[in-house]
């Protein structure tokens, strides 16, 4: 299976990942290697066979829904690359 | 007495009580040995050295005061030293999962692991190096450099969490936690002559581990023999209110004595054909062939097992994880932390930030991942591979009803040379061939050494056992370690 060129660049742009021409280039290579190697899953049998969806025959364990003390906007906001009036500041979403 | 950076665990807990040395004294002469090594080693990504003495004089304050009036409480590991692996966040100390999109992030809160190794009294030393958000087999895919093979420095250490191997190996920390996904604690312990567990998964939180693919992570610890692997993984498994899949089941409360030595007799272990693959270094086959002969000598019953559905473990594992991934990493956009490469345009935050900050291999495999997602191609790969995955976890299970272990070698070869996969993605995941068939099927398993190939490289051998099996491996690993010396052999530095 080779991928072609428009098919990476709609899967970088799904991705959001803007990436060089060499980089689709070696992309296309690499992921239709490793898409043709994983091709072969194809030929197991898998009719009747329920898919995993946890490893764990437990189920997922919740607690109880009571409110509980937070980190705070300051410490949650101290990673971020651009703030203004203790909120993340962007450029407008609406074009 | 050996040296202060040679100690185990059990030597150091009694070394500090006694007062034989303080643990000031301890973590100085880890940060020595840190200072004199790190240059050729390069395990650390972070070392935290005021973080670590400070700890330590604190420990140092408690055991004063404990030896004027023992009923002063002391935590269990007071004052000793452990490494990090850089996935797992340490309140106020950079995380970076060896990527550049995360190189300035400082966590405001503890991993539960992290938080568990902190309330038992223990010193942080630094955050050892990985792949990129743990996706990879040597370490060659971090942003900050490439550790090396403390028995072989021109190669690699093995990943994802080589760092941590390498650390313990060069007694740069005494034990260290990592994290395994397709094998990234067992395939350095392997390559690094160390002994390192992933437990079941969902048997330790995965809350505050920077996620790659959540079906999968698991948080593991290394160290220089089973007992002390064993020490920390008490500490940290258990069930936590901040990750709903962190199974809610008991510890078993076991001890490793040395009056264990001879008991297996009762114990039947299962050697699966599968993994002796075309390919393998014979020295491999041989050290393991050999290893389950002194399983024998100790009264365990080797006998062959199918894992019929082996070969196909490494594709399921190449579809499943970047899907996971893919999914995880989209919370790396530019906005809420990490570096943001401005523009006036979202869209172009996103995709100009992702595509500076990530590194090729994490890239490949969104993308890998993003595709097998995507409509139209769904159920050919992801959900294909799901239900592969589904038998490659009954092959486990019906395994299991009639052996207590499964052996098998941990990977197909030794430690290889920096460089020598890097260009070859596809060369590099079968690296990964032996050890993602129990991250898939979600079952623990430990990884020690077994011996050493004629360039002088560790060679290891895992041990499986059932979901929630742990103590099993460890009482079987400490049978093998007490009645061999392959885990006492340290690499020359």
């Amino acid at each position: 299976m080779t991928l072609t060129l428009e098919e990476v660049e709609h899967i970088a742009e799904l991705a959001r990942l803007k990436i060089s021409p060499q980089e689709k280039n070696r992309y296309r290579e690499q992921l239709s290697e490793i898409l043709e190697y994983a091709s072969r899953l194809g030929d197991v049998d898998t009719s009747g066979v329920n898919p995993t969806s946890s490893v764990l025959s437990d189920r997922n364990t919740l607690r109880g829904d009571e409110p509980r003390s937070g980190m705070g906007v300051k410490a949650l906001l101290f990673n971020a690359p651009d703030v203004e009036k203790d909120q993340f500041r962007v450029p407008p979403v609406l074009e | 007495m050996p040296k202060l950076v040679e100690l185990t665990l059990s030597q150091i807990i009694a070394g500090l009580q006694k007062g034989d040395f303080s643990s000031s004294e301890l973590t100085q002469a880890f940060l020595a040995r840190i200072d004199r090594l790190e240059s050729q080693l390069h395990a650390y990504i972070t070392l935290t050295p005021d973080l670590a003495l400070a700890q330590a004089e604190h420990a140092d304050q408690q055991f004063a005061a404990w030896r004027v009036d023992s009923n002063v409480p002391l935590p269990p590991l007071s004052g000793v030293p452990i490494a990090v692996k850089d996935v797992l966040c340490v309140a106020g100390v950079r995380c970076t999962c060896g990527s550049k999109i995360l190189e300035d992030f400082v966590p405001p809160y503890n991993a539960t692991s992290v938080e568990r190794l902190l309330e038992s009294g223990m010193v942080i030393l630094g955050k050892t190096n990985t792949d990129e958000f743990a996706m990879g087999s040597s370490t060659e895919n971090s942003a900050f450099g490439t550790t090396h093979n403390p028995w072989d420095i021109r190669r690699v250490p093995g990943g994802s969490s080589g760092g941590s191997a390498a650390a313990v190996a060069a007694c740069l920390a005494p034990v260290a936690l990592g994290t395994d996904t397709g094998g990234s604690v067992r395939q350095p312990a392997s390559f690094c002559g160390v002994t390192g567990i992933k437990p079941t998964y969902g048997r330790v939180s995965r809350y505050g581990l920077i996620a790659f693919g959540s079906s999968l992570d698991v948080v593991g610890v290394l160290g220089h023999d089973v007992v002390d692997a064993a020490y920390i993984y008490k500490l940290i498994a258990g069930h936590d209110q901040l990750d709903s899949t962190s199974a809610d089941r008991p510890i078993p409360d076991f001890e490793l004595l040395d009056s264990s030595r001879g008991s297996l007799s009762g114990f039947r272990i299962g050697v699966p054909d599968e993994y002796f693959i075309p390919g393998m270094q014979p020295e491999v086959e041989t050290a393991v062939r050999e290893a389950l002969r002194e399983f024998e000598n100790l009264g365990a019953e080797v006998m062959p097992v199918s894992l019929s559905h082996t070969e196909h473990a490494l594709p399921v594992y190449y579809l499943i994880a970047p899907a996971e991934a893919s999914a995880n990493l989209a919370r790396y956009d530019g906005i809420r932390y990490g570096p943001r490469v401005q523009s006036d345009r979202m869209w172009d935050i996103y995709s100009r930030t992702r595509g500076d900050k990530f590194g090729s291999e994490v890239k490949r495999r969104i993308m890998l991942g993003t595709y097998a997602l995507s409509t139209g191609y769904y159920d050919a790969y992801y959900g294909q591979a799901q239900k592969v995955r589904t038998l490659i976890k009954n092959d486990f299970d019906q395994a299991f009803e009639n052996v207590d272990l499964i052996a098998a070698p941990v990977t197909p070869t030794t430690a290889f040379f920096i460089g020598e996969h890097l260009d070859d993605p596809l060369a590099m995941y079968l690296e990964d061939a032996l050890t993602i068939p129990a991250s898939l099927a979600g079952v623990p398993a430990i990884s020690f050494p077994v011996g050493f190939d004629k360039q002088g490289l560790p060679i290891g051998m895992q041990l499986m056992g059932p979901q929630f099996g742990e103590e099993i491996l460890f009482q079987t690993t400490h049978t093998f370690q007490l009645a061999t010396n392959w885990h006492l052999s340290k690499p020359k530095l």
